[in-house]
């Protein structure tokens, strides 16, 4: 057997203690200098910071769920149905140029450019909780606005009475569209008051960043107090319109995902009990709570209404 | 040389097969253990678990067709050893169930069983596979005697459950449980032509 000499290990090759506990910040300084603009090239997108003001007031002040977890395990069938299809091929999706179709009942459609439309709204923070319909949840700190100022601009007139959203159908770089599991393109819809609520929103990043391709870059709904499902991603299209839109979940299964689909844990979905939820990052489940804990800003929304036949 | 892969084959081949039919669970542990499986590292193990029992139960069921096949007699070898690892990965996947995702929570699991159709189904392979597994030593195999291959056709039930319980999770991608019910469909469909055909021989 070979003993090796402790007598091996000169001196001058042992890194300095204080050296060695700031081995990361070392790395960053020195090695990223080198590195950096390799870096920068590959991910410029997804590491590009924004900028934005903190909504306190419509934040949770939960433990946020780590930025990798968000960014690693989707639910975005158009890149893939494993939860970590989306990171792998995500990357592929250009996002850039990206224009938006306004139309329906509005006075003002068209097709308007990214920027344009980004251009008026102040970004904010806001730490929604996330929850989705296979019972696993997070808290995400999503940067956007809330989706309300938006309609207000396009003014829709008096006959819009849902708002329709379309996510982008390019199968050539959504490869999951190159398989018929879902109907392409996947379609959601809000009634105008719920899309009137301060707590929708559209959003644009989290974590302070541009949001990664995964997540539903450059644009995506965030309904908080809906199943994850009804947060549409990528959206090319939003149509203000007079009849209850078709809805893709709905549209594959429409005995276990209503147009509402709003979080209640007292309506079962079909297969799988809805009281609980895993909050990604815990071992135990937790309770899941009425509208996903939103209840005191949207329960008006739904009085009188038959839930369970409104599911 | 051949000679010598044969003795090798035959004296060390059970050990392998062993070896082989065990490293899906070491791998599965290292992961869980080195937070590699995920974000989700429960409901991944879990469904690898179930996977792994499935696999493995369709393996079982494989060895009859590829003796008859290959007019060899060695599968015949493996079929209990893969019939008992197909009942180690069902029970480590019932458990992980129990255990990490339900943590004991008897009322929510009763509620499943008695409500969700695929655990209902999922539940009932299991129980079936209980027998099969307490009968599968020699001892039991002498004192059935007949019964006992009686008993094990179970196995096409249990099979038959187990393919339709990944059936009825699956949220819209029926691909993967698809993929698995062809594999069943071919092994069934071997054994009843076989049965039609040496029924029928004069």
């Amino acid at each position: 057997m070979l003993i090796k000499n402790s007598s091996d290990i000169k001196s001058s090759d042992i890194t300095d203690e204080s050296v060695y506990l700031r081995r990361r910040e070392f790395m960053q300084t020195t090695a990223g200098i080198a590195l950096l603009p390799f870096v920068k090239m590959v991910a410029a997108k997804t590491e590009e910071t924004l900028p934005y003001i903190k909504n306190a007031g419509l934040s949770s002040k939960e433990k946020l769920t780590d930025y990798s977890a968000i960014t690693t395990y989707n639910n975005f069938y158009e890149f893939g149905t494993d939860k970590e299809s989306p990171a792998k091929y995500a990357g592929r999706l250009t996002t850039s140029p990206w224009s938006i179709v306004i139309d329906g009942e509005v006075n003002k459609p068209g097709r308007y450019q990214l920027e344009d439309i980004l251009n008026p709204h102040t970004l904010e923070e806001r730490i929604y909780r996330l929850r989705c319909v296979e019972r696993w949840s997070m808290v995400v700190p999503w940067i956007g606005f809330s989706l309300a100022d938006l309609i207000k601009r396009f003014e829709p007139t008096s006959r819009a009475k849902y708002v329709q959203f379309t996510t982008l159908h390019r199968p050539a770089e959504m490869i999951g569209q190159q398989r018929g599991v879902l109907q392409w393109p996947y379609v959601e819809g809000l009634r105008i008051d719920e899309a009137m609520n301060p707590l929708t929103m559209l959003a644009v990043g989290l974590y302070g960043k541009v949001m990664p391709n995964q997540n539903g870059a450059p644009i995506r709904l965030v309904v908080p107090w809906k199943y994850g499902f009804k947060s549409i991603k990528s959206i090319v299209r939003i149509s203000f319109i007079e009849k209850e839109p078709p809805t893709s979940w709905n549209l594959s299964a429409p005995s276990e995902y209503g147009f509402y689909s709003n979080v209640n844990p007292d309506v079962d979905h079909p297969r799988w009990s809805q009281r609980k939820e895993r909050r990604i990052g815990e071992f135990l489940r937790r309770n899941s709570l009425m509208y996903n804990g939103y209840e005191e800003q949207v329960a008006h929304l739904y009085k009188g209404m038959d839930l369970k036949k409104y599911y | 040389m051949m000679l010598n892969l044969t003795r090798f084959w035959n004296r060390f081949g059970k050990l392998l097969v062993f070896t082989l039919c065990l490293l899906p669970f070491v791998i599965l542990v290292v992961q869980l253990l080195t937070n590699a499986l995920g974000a989700n590292p429960i409901e991944a193990f879990t469904r690898a678990n179930g996977e792994w029992g499935l696999r493995f139960l369709l393996m079982t069921l494989a060895m009859t067709p590829l003796r008859l096949i290959i007019r060899r007699s060695w599968p015949l070898r493996f079929r209990r050893m893969l019939g008992l690892f197909t009942f180690f990965y069902v029970c480590l996947h019932l458990s992980s169930y129990i255990v990490l995702d339900q943590f004991f929570d008897w009322t929510e699991i009763w509620a499943d069983i008695l409500k969700r159709p695929f655990i209902t189904i999922g539940m009932t392979a299991f129980v079936l596979l209980i027998p099969l597994a307490v009968t599968s030593n020699k001892v039991m195999m002498r004192r059935l005697g007949r019964n006992w291959q009686r008993l094990h056709r179970l196995v096409y039930v249990i099979a038959i459950c187990a393919v339709l319980h990944f059936f009825l999770l699956v949220k819209a991608d029926l691909y993967q449980p698809i993929v698995y019910a062809v594999i069943l469909i071919l092994l069934l469909v071997y054994r009843l032509l076989r049965l039609c055909t040496s029924q029928y021989r004069p």
